[in-house]
C-alpha cells in the first residue's frame, strides 16, 4: 500500500467547498479525510465553516417594498383584463 | 430543487390562465434573488427595485411568446439581466458578470491569514496551525445564532466583492444548486466554486473576529 502525502492544515482550509461539493479528486478526498480524522484544529475549523454556511442559510431574502408589490399586482390585473 | 422546478412549471400554467395567486407566489419566490442579481449592475437598491418591477412586467408581456424551452427561472433571470444591463449602461455602470467573476477568482486571496500557520521550514509541522480556531460553542456569553450574529452575517455578505456576493447569495441564502448558478450567471463550475469558497471563508473570518471581541 502506497501512502498518500499528508494534506497540511493550510491546504485543507482551501479545499473545503470543493470537498463539500464532491469536486475533489479521489486521492485528495482521501487525504482530506485522513487529515481531518487526526487534526482537532481542522475539525474545529470545518465546523466553523459549516456553521457559517448554515447561518447564511438563515439570512432572509430581500423583499420588494409593499408599494412595488402593489404596483405589480395592479399591473397584473390590467394585463389579465386586456388578455 | 427538482421539486421547486416542477412547481415553477405548475405556477407558470396557472399564470397563463390568469391566476393572481400564482403571480404573487412567483413574485415572492424570485424578487429577492432578482434584486440581488440586478444590484450588481445598477448603482442603488431603489433602481434595482425598479428593474425587478420591469422584469415582472416583461414576463407578463412575453408570456404568450415564452415556449418553455428554457426553465422559467432561466428566462426570468435573462430578462432581468438584459434590463439591468440597459439600465446600468444608462447609469454609467456596466460590468459583464463573467469578467468580474474571472477577475475576482483570479486574485490570490488565502482563506485564512498565512501568519496563522507554521512556516514551510518548520521541522515537524510545516503549514499546520500556529493559531488554531476556537470552537464557537465554547465562547462565553455568545449565542451563535443570535439576532446580532445574523446582522453581522448579513453585513459581511453585503461587503463582499460583487461576484462573490452574488454566488454566496444564490448558493447559501437562496439554496440553489451549483449547476443552476453556473447556467444563470454563465460562469464555469470552477470559478463558481472558487468564488463561493472565498465568500464563505471571508464571512467565517469576519464571524471569528466578531466572536473574539
Amino acid at each position: 500500500m502506497t501512502e498518500l502525502p499528508e494534506m497540511p492544515c493550510q491546504e485543507l482550509v482551501e479545499v473545503i467547498t470543493d470537498y463539500l461539493d464532491g469536486a475533489l479528486a479521489a486521492t485528495d478526498r482521501a487525504r482530506f479525510e485522513a487529515h481531518l480524522e487526526e487534526c482537532e484544529a481542522c475539525q474545529d475549523y470545518v465546523q466553523q465553516f459549516r456553521q457559517t454556511i448554515a447561518l447564511a442559510g438563515q439570512v432572509e431574502s430581500e423583499r420588494l417594498s409593499p408599494q412595488a408589490r402593489e404596483q405589480l399586482l395592479s399591473a397584473f390585473r390590467d394585463w389579465r383584463t386586456r388578455g | 430543487m427538482v421539486l421547486i422546478a416542477d412547481s415553477d412549471g405548475a405556477l407558470l400554467e396557472r399564470l397563463r390562465a390568469g391566476d393572481e395567486a400564482a403571480f404573487t407566489e412567483l413574485v415572492e419566490r424570485y424578487s429577492g434573488p432578482l434584486m440581488r442579481l440586478v444590484r450588481m449592475y445598477v448603482p442603488s437598491a431603489a433602481v434595482a427595485e425598479e428593474v425587478v418591477q420591469e422584469t415582472w412586467l416583461g414576463v407578463l408581456a412575453g408570456l404568450d411568446r415564452f415556449e418553455g424551452r428554457s426553465s422559467l427561472r432561466t428566462w426570468l433571470f435573462q430578462i432581468a439581466i438584459n434590463r439591468a444591463r440597459t439600465r446600468g449602461a444608462r447609469e454609467r455602470r456596466t460590468v459583464p458578470f463573467a469578467s468580474l467573476a474571472d477577475h475576482e477568482a483570479g486574485e490570490d486571496h488565502p482563506s485564512v491569514a498565512p501568519e496563522r500557520f507554521l512556516g514551510a521550514d518548520h521541522d515537524r509541522w510545516p503549514h499546520h496551525w500556529a493559531t488554531p480556531p476556537r470552537r464557537w460553542e465554547e465562547l462565553p456569553d455568545r449565542h451563535v445564532e443570535s439576532k446580532e450574529t445574523m446582522a453581522r452575517v448579513r453585513a459581511a455578505i453585503e461587503q463582499l466583492p460583487p461576484a462573490q456576493r452574488t454566488v454566496i447569495t444564490l448558493r447559501d441564502i437562496e439554496g440553489w444548486e451549483s449547476s443552476e448558478v453556473c447556467n444563470t450567471l454563465e460562469i464555469s463550475e470552477t470559478n463558481q466554486r472558487v468564488l463561493l469558497h472565498r465568500a464563505r471563508s471571508r464571512v467565517r473570518a469576519d464571524l471569528e473576529s466578531y466572536f473574539a471581541q
